[in-house]
């Protein structure tokens, strides 16, 4: 089995690091502080407070799919390094994200990402046949309801807000957020 | 900002020789602005050490229709300007 160290995407991540260095832009104890910090706090339970406060609070749902980044920051995830924006699903519409170019994701709110999103079968597949690719994880939609796939193209990173659970309205925003899962986050699952 | 929400606009059909965020399943097709983004340098640019032009960014809606010849699915896909002409 290869060990991760001697992957070929681990040489060139060394390598660059060392370019960075040489070139006075970054120090070591720079980048192993940010490493540090991004993934001793980069979790779906992130992700997953924002879309249980959103289905507890009006006006924090409107915010969140306004202005996704000051939704977070209330939360206490601010500085985020994208524009966070949040797509809705309803009774109509079914949103999933996917990065057809590479990876894209909001590594802070929904932790890192699962090696199928990396994968070049749904990548390549999410935005010809969606239907087909949400089936495979066990979601099957009524034909009312439309996909919308969402390419990261850019320097926004999606989440999607899963419909509630029906039934959990007594439910507290902690116990809501308990339900949240991260391929909910992502689209590739019901709640 | 030249376009926004509602507008229609037809993706440059152009196949750089360089890095580019134009997926090619979108190139030349014609799709409608949904949201406008933030202003962002030009990747294109940026990859190639060029000063890069700064341009607002929009997310864009295909219908898989058109881009696939079937399917009942939007594609939502977010392009600089310099990406764009309008339809």
């Amino acid at each position: 089995m290869t060990e991760h160290d001697d992957l070929p995407a681990a040489a060139r991540t060394r390598q660059l690091e060392e370019r960075l260095i040489a070139a006075g832009l970054a120090s070591d104890e720079e980048i192993d502080e940010f490493l540090v910090k991004l993934y001793a706090s980069a979790s779906p339970v992130n992700g997953a407070r924002m879309a249980a406060r959103a289905w507890t609070d009006p006006r924090y749902r409107d915010l969140l799919l306004s202005d996704g980044n000051a939704a977070a920051a209330e939360l206490g995830f601010d500085g985020l390094s994208y524009q966070l924006r949040v797509v809705a699903n309803t009774d109509q519409v079914h949103n999933v994200i996917v990065c057809t170019l590479c990876s894209c994701y909001p590594v802070s709110l929904l932790g890192p990402s699962p090696g199928w999103y990396k994968s070049f079968a749904y990548r390549s597949r999410t935005v010809r046949e969606p239907r087909q690719v949400l089936a495979e994880f066990g979601v099957t939609l009524p034909d009312t309801v439309r996909i919308s796939v969402w390419d990261s193209t850019s320097e926004a990173r999606y989440m999607v807000l899963p419909a509630q659970p029906a039934g959990t309205g007594a439910l507290d925003a902690g116990q809501l957020a308990a339900m949240v899962t991260r391929n909910g986050l992502i689209g590739t699952a019901l709640l | 900002m030249t376009y926004s929400a509602g507008s229609r606009v037809r993706v440059r059909a152009g196949d750089p020789d360089h890095h580019t965020r134009v997926p090619r399943y979108v190139r030349g097709h014609t799709g409608e602005v949904v949201a406008t983004l933030g202003r962002w340098p030009v990747p294109d640019d940026s990859a190639r050490g060029l000063p890069p032009r700064v341009e607002t960014c929009y997310a864009v809606c295909f219908s898989a229709a058109d881009l696939w010849g079937s399917g009942d699915h939007t594609v939502i896909v977010d392009l600089w300007e310099s990406y764009l002409d309008r339809a």
